[in-house]
């Protein structure tokens, strides 16, 4: 997983409540068996004129002109501004590799879908939750000022604005320290063999039905 | 860890408790789980990380398999024809023999939609910790057990260590209390549940629902309104165990057997909230006062009542909601107070994990029997929740009801609920639905979905546009 410690970067933002993981990811794109490759088809339906399919070719597609991340000021963003509940629905993790592999490492929202927001952890991407009133006058910068970007200090949990104002955030300690750096969680969880093994031995006693 | 003992306890602090195999200072716990099951589309990366790491599955047998999401409901002969689909369903099968996991394949009897199929082969029990890689594993919870989705990067870490890293839901409680009016189902229930708290009312809480409505549905019932607490935001909802419960579980292939039988009874019958539990939230709903519910928009809180009007987003105040409202009438094509029996649609399905199970597939047939689909209808489908349900319906002769209906009666699998496979809307059309998910696109791009129960779903089917069941009766429709 990628390391994340400090990260600065252009803000987009996505005006719409309870954006779901079916529009960040469209349903035929979840046929790959591969884990890459997902940003062309980012938001497929509210990007694209036409119907997207898996393994195609994007290039000539009719862009939808009036969808944010085609608009020329956009271009580059890796800071996405979302409002409430974004990530609903589906587990997919796809929602998040399409989003990284877009080139977004930043997501802020005043409240995620629990799945997605977990999801996003495992990809070197940080979901940060903002008061609403903040988050809605980040909108109000960000559509305003053009080129507005937002700096990221994740050790910090502290944004800066660029005109200096910081906003401090919070992230669950252990999330924090897997993303700044950038640990694979089976690999810290096998750290724990003795632990599984102990539960597994006083378990079947209890319950045997679930060893048999 | 005495006073938590002494302590009276919600459902999911017991089941919680049971499965913790480590706990840090922060609270972060290890937590063990009993069951994943496995399907073709959040899996292979999962396989892939293992063989790149080089690890073996730690409890194979904890895991069981099916291919359901990408899978065709008709032309199975053909076998699958979009190569892409197809690669994707014997990339599982090659896995799963690879790593020694049993899969219940295309062709198998007991293939299914995963939610189906667990509890159906007792695979997934009462007190089980279970996860998936798919949102609607919540259904599981409908017997006492622990039950969420979880993306894929999870799949493989629970295939690789048996645990899952996690910190502790919030508790909610939501209680439907009173008697359940004739004709209105758990899908009914879940979705005024939904309409109550929205689509994030849930987040971070884990849902345990009870209440009289709750406790006098079928287990399969149950599944249902489990099924759909991820729709309201909590990735896991939860039903206490009850005679009902012990009784489903009898004698399934998976279900223990002898000793093991007994001692699994005296352990599930402890699977419920202690007297005086306390939870972070609680709601109440007047169960006697639920109509059946049909969705207007493209959030499943969008909802309202059949014999309701579509809202208007200028009685809205918020303005963030309102918008959302203005962008679903446009998408949903839909006027502000239009009355939903008003609404014509064009296809009809019948299906998904949530309702497409024999007694969903019962009560959509006791409508449609001796009736005919609407001929502005293009598509009626019913599509079983697994080879088992399919051979069921067949054995009580509810498929030749559907087909002399209109209705077409085909095979196993997600179908249109996500549209993975031939089976979708096209632009602009307008759908009943009895799936769980009516966004933007969900059953295929411009489609228009609007949720609602079996019964509810056949009805429109056989009007062309959605009606109550007392209007369907007292029409001339029957027989014609």
């Amino acid at each position: 997983m990628k390391k994340f410690t400090t990260f600065d970067g252009l803000v987009a933002p996505l005006d719409r409540a309870n954006v779901d993981t079916d529009a960040i990811i469209p349903k035929q794109f979840l046929k790959s068996i591969k884990r890459a490759g997902f940003g062309p088809n980012l938001f497929d339906e509210w990007r694209y004129l036409d119907i997207g399919q898996p393994d195609a070719d994007n290039g000539g597609r009719p862009l939808n002109t009036d969808f944010v991340l085609n608009q020329a000021r956009y271009q580059g963003a890796s800071v996405l501004l979302a409002r409430d509940n974004f990530g609903c629905g589906s587990s997919r993790e796809h929602a998040p590799w399409a989003l990284e592999d877009y080139g977004f490492r930043v997501i802020i929202a005043p409240s995620f879908a629990d799945i997605f927001f977990n999801n996003c952890f495992k990809n070197g991407l940080l979901p940060i939750v903002l008061d609403e009133a903040v988050v809605a006058s980040l909108f109000k910068k960000v559509e305003s000022q053009v080129g507005y970007r937002l700096n990221v200090n994740l050790e910090k949990q502290l944004i800066t604005t660029p005109d200096g104002k910081e906003i401090g955030f919070n992230v669950d300690v252990f999330r924090q320290y897997c993303l700044i750096n950038g640990l694979d969680d089976i690999g810290l969880t096998l750290g724990h063999v003795d632990e599984i093994k102990a539960y597994e031995a006083r378990r079947s006693v209890e319950a045997p039905w679930l060893f048999s | 860890m005495s006073a938590k003992i002494l302590s009276a306890q919600t459902l999911y602090d017991k089941l919680w408790d049971a499965h913790v195999v480590r706990e840090d200072d922060n609270g972060t716990v290890l937590l063990y789980i009993d069951r994943q099951l496995v399907h073709e589309v959040t899996s292979p990366q999962a396989f892939e990380g293992l063989r790149l790491a080089n690890r073996r599955p730690w409890r194979a047998g904890a895991n069981i398999a099916t291919t359901d999401h990408n899978v065709p409901t008709t032309g199975l002969e053909k076998g699958i024809t979009d190569p892409v689909a197809k690669l994707q369903v014997e990339t599982l099968g090659k896995n799963c023999v690879e790593f020694g996991i049993q899969e219940f394949g295309m062709g198998d009897v007991r293939q299914g939609i995963v939610h189906v199929m667990g509890p159906e082969q007792g695979a997934t029990l009462p007190g089980m910790t279970v996860v998936c890689g798919d949102s609607h594993t919540s259904t599981h919870g409908a017997f006492g057990a622990l039950a969420h989705g979880i993306g894929t990067s999870e799949v493989e870490h629970v295939m690789a260590t048996q645990c899952l890293i996690q910190k502790k839901s919030k508790n909610m409680k939501v209680e439907v209390a009173g008697t359940l009016q004739s004709g209105v189902t758990a899908k009914d229930v879940v979705l005024a549940i939904i309409g109550e708290i929205g689509t994030a009312g849930g987040t971070g809480y884990a849902i345990e629902f009870a209440g009289e409505a709750i406790r006098s549905l079928s287990i399969e019932g149950r599944m249902t309104v489990c099924n759909m607490a991820i729709e309201a935001g909590a990735r896991s909802g939860m039903i206490a165990v009850d005679d009902k419960t012990i009784e489903y579980f009898k004698g399934r292939p998976f279900s223990p057997t002898g000793e093991h039988w007994i001692k699994a009874v005296a352990a599930w019958k402890s699977l419920h909230s202690d007297e005086g539990a306390k939870f972070d939230r609680e709601i109440c709903l007047d169960g006697s006062a639920i109509k059946p519910q049909v969705t207007w928009g493209t959030s499943p809180e969008m909802v309202v009542a059949i014999d309701a009007r579509v809202p208007d987003p200028a009685n809205e105040t918020d303005p963030v909601k309102q918008e959302g409202m203005k962008n679903a009438l446009v998408y949903m094509g839909l006027e502000a107070n239009t009355p939903i029996t008003e609404i014509k649609i064009d296809k009809t399905f019948i299906g998904s994990c949530t309702n497409s199970r024999i007694e969903d597939l019962r009560a959509a047939a006791e409508v449609a029997k001796g009736r005919k689909v609407a001929a502005n209808v293009k598509l009626a489908l019913v599509v079983p929740g697994s080879g088992l349900v399919k051979a069921q319906a067949e054995k009580e002769g509810l498929d030749k009801i559907f087909v002399e209906a209109g209705f077409e009666w085909r095979e196993p699998g997600c179908s249109m609920c996500l549209a993975m496979n031939a089976d979708r809307l096209e632009e602009g059309e307008r759908c009943a639905s009895t799936s769980n998910r009516n966004f933007e696109g969900r059953q295929g791009k411009g489609g228009r979905t609007h949720l609602v129960s079996p019964d509810m779903a056949a009805a429109a089917a056989i009007a062309g546009h959605f009606i109550s069941i007392d209007d369907l009766s007292s029409s001339s429709q029957k027989g014609k």
